[in-house]
């Protein structure tokens, strides 16, 4: 991030002098970081207003509900891992608040996920059962991350605000299409993955 | 295309529906939990705007300089081909760094070709159906000190291509 942040802004002031721009440089980093916090402002509302529903499904225990229903998707993910396991508990919970666009949630038990899925291969090097040498991605990892990676979110709320705060006619018009193009990466990440786990490699 | 429009209109109304029925059925204090929730909404906000403010002057230099021009346009010779909108590419690649920096730079689209164009409507699926790669990967793997990830980037690319493909064939569908 330092590096791509501080090319924008090295290239930038090159080129702009090299092609006599400085003038509009200026006004430019002027303006942008106005329009910045003009941005923030319109997100706030969104935000705050995803984010009360949110609290409201986590609270009625609504959240949790959905992490019990997707015990059979997470089978068909992670064949081999157990049924009722923390690891088990851990990805469900990963995946509910991706879907619901619960960042701050998705990330912390993420992380747990990762660390009972490394205590699982280490359980398998111990009893000879193929796992994957030390500091090496098991089959599992690779799945969750390859399913993280290709975005789960139902509903892209930051987007929606910030096509509302650029003077989009509908604002909301890109969740069905969203839905469909992430269910589409989101596929291509799982077949991939069944083909590497057959495969065995 | 017209089922899927007509599922956005359909899919925030309903899941606010849902959500504050179920919780009245288990008799929660919805109205404070809610406001609860809301507050820390604010709270993200307010972290967020200085990352924001670095982006979008950083972008906003980049376009003003006339780089991000000299981009796409070089970029559009190889991609008008495909009939993709040659702005989205940047977006896309940058998209496999670091979330934010694309953002900043479909921020910029949506200011110079506004929000329903094609380049913005493809912008907006794309990082709507994609996360950042690398990021991803270093935070996860980082944090159980893996450091073969065997096949997790090809895998990831993969899904990444076939999202961004998904986009830009939504994306001319949604054109009116």
């Amino acid at each position: 991030m330092n590096y791509l942040w501080g090319a924008m802004i090295l290239i930038g002031v090159i080129y702009g002098t090299a092609a006599g721009n400085l003038q509009e440089i200026t006004e430019a980093a002027v303006s942008s970081s106005k329009e910045a916090v003009n941005l923030c402002i319109s997100l706030a509302g969104v935000t705050a207003l995803w984010m009360g529903m949110m609290r409201i499904a986590e609270t009625s225990g609504l959240v949790q509900k959905l992490t019990e229903k997707i015990r059979p998707v997470l089978h068909f993910f992670f064949p081999k891992v157990e049924n009722g396991s923390k690891a088990q508990h851990y990805l469900a919970v990963n995946m509910v608040s991706n879907v619901l666009g619960l960042n701050w949630a998705a990330t912390p038990s993420g992380l747990k996920a990762m660390e009972e899925l490394d205590k699982l291969e280490e359980r398998r090097r111990k009893i000879g059962a193929g796992g994957q040498p030390p500091g090496t991605a098991s089959n599992e990892m690779c799945t969750f991350l390859i399913i993280n990676i290709s975005s789960l979110q139902l509903i892209p709320v930051n987007m929606i605000a910030y096509r509302s705060q650029y003077g989009s006619v509908n604002p909301a018009a890109i969740v069905g299409p969203g839905i469909a193009a992430t269910a589409v990466s989101t596929l291509v990440g799982i077949l991939f993955c069944k083909i590497m786990d057959r495969s065995g490699r | 295309m017209r089922v899927l429009l007509y599922l956005s209109n359909l899919v925030i109304p309903f899941l606010f529906f849902y959500i504050i029925g179920h919780g009245l059925l288990r008799r929660g204090n919805i109205y404070q939990d809610f406001l609860d929730g809301a507050r820390d909404g604010l709270d993200v906000t307010v972290k967020l705007v200085p990352t924001l403010i670095g982006l979008l002057v950083g972008v906003g230099i980049l376009r003003a300089s006339g780089f991000l021009d000299l981009l796409s346009l070089g970029i559009g010779k190889l991609t008008s081909l495909w009939g993709v909108p040659s702005e989205v590419i940047p977006v896309a690649l940058v998209r496999l760094f670091s979330s934010s920096a694309a953002t900043g730079l479909l921020l910029d689209i949506f200011k110079e070709m506004g929000t329903d164009s094609l380049a913005g409507l493809t912008g907006a699926l794309c990082l709507s159906a994609t996360e950042s790669v690398l990021y991803c990967m270093s935070v996860y793997y980082g944090s159980v000190n893996v450091r073969k990830t065997r096949y997790t980037l090809t895998g990831a690319l993969l899904a990444t291509l076939g999202g961004i493909a998904a986009s830009i064939f939504l994306a001319r569908h949604m054109m009116p």
